[in-house]
């Protein structure tokens, strides 16, 4: 009976299309400049975020959410996703993360194929979650030589079109599993790439004589290196997933002597160059609840990575634990803080700090006025196990709180509570 | 030997004796023990744990309370205890105490980090009945694992072959103790398990070998056909006992001898099932040759027979976030475990997975916090019961291990936090009453010998 009022009370308190909403008397962390709010509101008109502050006059015209008591936070923007492209890993069909076809690498783009009704994204939403980069993965065979998985996509979570901007990074693998996909050594790798990225600055300038059949034979494909060109360029930034400390110093010598703008994921050793990489002004994706020396590039991974990482003045975006598994980011930042990093550093890796790396933060990241409006209010702290995201608002428009799972849940909940009469559906 | 015991801490005494005589022969013909646990605890000193917040593991949540610990027993637990002259004080002020966390799915030391092919020894996808191999014969106690699960409050752990097969063998149960022999690690008198796997796994396996089973009906098929043979195994037996013993005893076949130790109802199975039908299935296997299923692991739509698997006393290992994977985890729920609990059954948060047995507190945390928005109260106080007495439990050890009652092994956590809770960390973690784990001491972070001289041995964590 409780949960069933409260659901009520739910329906009734959150706002069903874009309309005018105002969020009123929570502690609001905006993670821009204003900073936290002890008692703030939150206006959001039109799905975007109009006024937020201590003073402000909420609307005639507004729906209220009285978010006292609670925490009001941008909503979570979840690097290195699945999101929209995987559905059940094992079932091949529902899986369009990467492609084995021989001819297509660089090209290849996350943002194609988003699939809107995947049963992940409510559950990713349950978890606070409103935006994503949805990241290709690599689908290799025994005899595929491919240097690019492609290009990530960022997309939106309200159960809409899902694409909000293609192109946003290109994806590489480098250390053990870049070696083995260049023949088998790190040399091969890095000097294909920088042989690769010569090609394309050379396509770059011949196109027409390339269509005209005139220019030498390149490695890649036109679209390889068509979608190689902002890369090069330094517009698109390279994504590189690495880990000893010797191959970040590898990835960030090659960004520097090509010009390229770089991201690294997973940085399992990012502590023992914490300040090369700060200094190379790079942001670093990762999860730092990998603290397992799972391979021998991984021997220095740690809990305390993320934390120094911040110290030493990185930008870090904290990950999830993969596809299904998204909604655990705010506990891998939770335990980032338990493990030395601040707490706001650490909400702030898991919403403006990814915002700003790719290319989000004019959008979405912070609450501020004239960023689209991706609201959570929390029962608590929204990097804690013990409290959950009581509305979610994305555009300004309350997202059901349900997913497949509480459906299921809620279908057999009867037969647990009266055994004795309960037949199971 | 008698002499030897003395001044062990009182603890092993009962398996010494057994295993005093190096390999005593069981009444059925095979060795009762012929990898003898090794494992004594050190002697330690009295120990009073003062004011913390105790989560006993018999569902009780005490404030200020005292923990005192004697001999590697915990000796009493309650508020406004005395402490008796010459204990050791800990000031437990602001920090919360448990049982040592128990898990009941690893495969630490069967695939121990780094993950080289060297180090994949859980799995033998070989053929679809493996119930001859034993795990303790592939752990790797220098797997770095062991002590990062330490780290995470982790004192207890069953050890399980992989789920390739439909039996892949028998488990062991470890104390998490540093230690350079896999013996030296080994819970004494723990029993044995029997890993089944059910469902996607084994039929995939050997279905893509182009050999049987390749369905669920020849997983099933093939269950049935081993226990006959097993059955058929113990009736030889014994027969041969009962006559007297005249003769040669019938050949030893180790794998029909696990297989007859789970008739016996000495080895405990440990069973891979993720869907609920699939379950009902097993039930009335273990009915039709009449042994038990001890518990269900990962178990994702458990919930859906929580009233049937607490009348038949199956416990259910699961996880809050684990689903999707693959078809048979489709229907995973966070509510899993708090609705076993709820329907009178006994629930139990696993890890299976290198990562999250650091952290089934939380694991355990947000099972419990999902429940209670769900409408399904739950306490901490048996939440708490899902990572310690329930494992304890479903691993035959309930009787020394799982909760702070007096008389048993004083495995104790002492948290710097609400254990339920991302921000809580292990400051201390004794193990039969020995401090094997120091947040802020550095001579009880000691990295196994694979460490030594990496990159990162200085960390902790």
């Amino acid at each position: 009976m409780i949960r069933l009022l409260a659901a009520a009370f739910a329906l009734a308190a959150v706002p069903a299309a874009a309309e005018t909403v105002a969020i009123t008397g929570g502690r609001v962390v905006t993670m821009g400049p204003m900073g936290e709010i002890e008692r703030g509101t939150v206006v959001i008109r039109g799905g975007r975020i109009v006024a937020v502050g201590a003073d402000i006059a909420v609307p005639a015209d507004a729906q209220t959410i009285d978010a006292t008591g609670r925490i009001v936070t941008p909503g979570l923007v979840a690097a290195g996703t699945a999101l929209g492209l995987v559905e059940v890993r094992a079932v091949e069909t529902t899986d369009d993360r990467g492609t084995d076809a021989g001819d297509l690498s660089a090209a290849f783009d996350a943002g194609y194929g988003l699939n809107p009704d995947s049963l992940l994204i409510p559950v990713a939403r349950l978890g606070g979650i409103t935006r994503a980069i949805t990241t290709p993965a690599y689908k290799d065979r025994s005899d595929r030589e491919l240097l690019f998985a492609g290009q990530a996509a960022a997309v939106v979570l309200d159960g809409g079109a899902m694409l909000m901007k293609r192109g946003v990074a290109m994806v590489l693998d480098m250390g053990d599993a870049g070696a083995e996909r260049a023949g088998g050594a790190r040399a091969a790798e890095l000097v294909a790439l920088r042989a690769l990225f010569a090609e394309v600055r050379d396509y770059r300038m011949r196109r027409a004589a390339y269509d005209r059949g005139e220019t030498r034979d390149y490695t890649l494909s036109r679209v390889d290196m068509e979608a190689l060109i902002p890369v090069v360029e330094g517009r698109m930034p390279l994504l590189v997933t690495v880990n000893r400390a010797a191959d970040i110093r590898d990835a960030l010598a090659l960004a520097r002597e090509e010009r390229l703008k770089l991201i690294l994921e997973s940085a399992s050793e990012g502590w023992r160059v914490a300040g090369e990489i700060a200094a190379a002004g790079v942001p670093v994706l990762l999860t730092p609840v990998e603290n397992t020396p799972a391979s021998f590039e991984m021997l220095g991974a740690t809990l305390t990575n993320a934390a120094r990482l911040a110290a030493a003045g990185v930008t870090i975006a904290i990950e999830g634990n993969g596809s299904h598994r998204e909604r655990e980011m705010r506990y891998n930042a939770g335990n980032a803080a338990a493990n030395g990093l601040d707490r706001t550093a650490a909400l702030a890796a898991i919403t403006i700090n990814p915002a700003r790396i790719f290319g989000l933060a004019d959008r979405i990241g912070s609450l501020e006025a004239g960023k689209e409006g991706d609201v959570v209010i929390w029962d608590g702290d929204p990097l804690d196990t013990l409290s959950r995201p009581a509305t979610v608002l994305i555009r300004g428009v309350a997202a059901p709180m349900t997913s497949r799972a509480t459906e299921l849940r809620d279908r057999y909940l009867p037969a647990v509570r009266h055994p004795a009469n309960g037949e199971t559906p | 030997m008698a002499s030897m015991m003395k001044h062990l801490g009182g603890a092993c005494i009962a398996l010494l004796s057994l295993t005093a005589a190096g390999a005593a022969i069981a009444a059925h013909g095979a060795p009762d023990d012929p990898f003898p646990a090794t494992y004594r605890p050190a002697a330690s000193a009295s120990l009073a744990i003062v004011g913390a917040t105790v989560l006993t593991g018999t569902g009780a949540e005490i404030a200020d309370a005292t923990l005192l610990i004697a001999d590697g027993k915990i000796e009493a637990v309650g508020a406004m205890l005395p402490v008796p002259e010459g204990y050791a004080r800990v000031d437990g002020r602001g920090k919360w105490v448990t049982p040592g966390i128990i898990d009941a799915h690893s495969h630490l030391g069967v695939y121990a980090s780094p993950a080289t092919p060297s180090h994949e020894d859980g799995n033998g996808a070989v053929a679809p009945n493996t119930a001859e191999v034993w795990a303790e014969h592939s752990v790797w106690p220098q797997d770095p694992k062991f002590r990062l699960a330490r780290a995470g409050g982790v004192t207890s752990l069953m050890i399980l072959p992989g789920s390739a097969n439909l039996f892949g063998g028998r488990s062991v149960t470890l104390k998490n103790v540093p230690s350079v022999t896999t013996q030296g690690m080994k819970f004494p008198g723990a029993p044995y398990g029997l890993k089944i796997a059910c469902g996607e796994n084994p039929k995939r396996v050997y279905g893509s070998k182009g050999r049987s089973p390749a369905t669920r009906m020849g997983n099933v098929a093939g269950y049935r056909k081993a226990w006959i043979d097993a059955a058929d195994y113990l009736r030889r037996q014994d027969r041969w006992e009962a006559g007297g013993k005249v003769g040669d005893p019938p050949k030893r076949d180790l794998q029909l001898e696990t297989l007859a130790g789970v008739l016996r109802g000495e080895i405990l199975v440990q069973n891979h099932c993720y869907r609920a039908d699939e379950m009902a299935v097993m039930i009335d296997v273990a009915r039709e040759f009449g042994f038990s299923i001890r518990a269900f692991h990962h178990a994702n739509e458990a919930y859906k027979i929580a009233p049937l698997l607490a009348k038949e006393d199956i416990c259910v290992a699961t996880w809050a976030n684990s689903w999707g994977a693959k078809m048979e985890s489709l229907d995973g729920i966070e509510e899993n475990a708090p609705m076993i609990d709820a329907a009178g059954g006994c629930a139990i948060i696993h890890s299976d997975d290198g990562l999250l047995i650091q952290r089934l507190n939380q694991e355990a945390g947000i099972a419990m916090t999902a429940a209670n928005h769900a409408g399904l109260p739950v306490s901490r106080g048996e939440a708490i019961r899902w990572i310690t007495a329930n494992p304890a439990k479903a691993m035959g050890i309930a009787d020394k291990v799982g909760t702070l009652e007096p008389g048993k092994m004083a495995d104790v956590v002492l948290w710097s936090a609400n254990p339920f809770s991302v921000y809580a960390l292990a400051d201390r973690v004794w193990v039969d009453g020995v401090i094997q784990w120091d947040r802020s001491d550095p001579r009880y972070q000691g990295p196994s010998d694979f460490v030594v001289g990496q990159p990162g041995q200085g960390f902790a964590r």
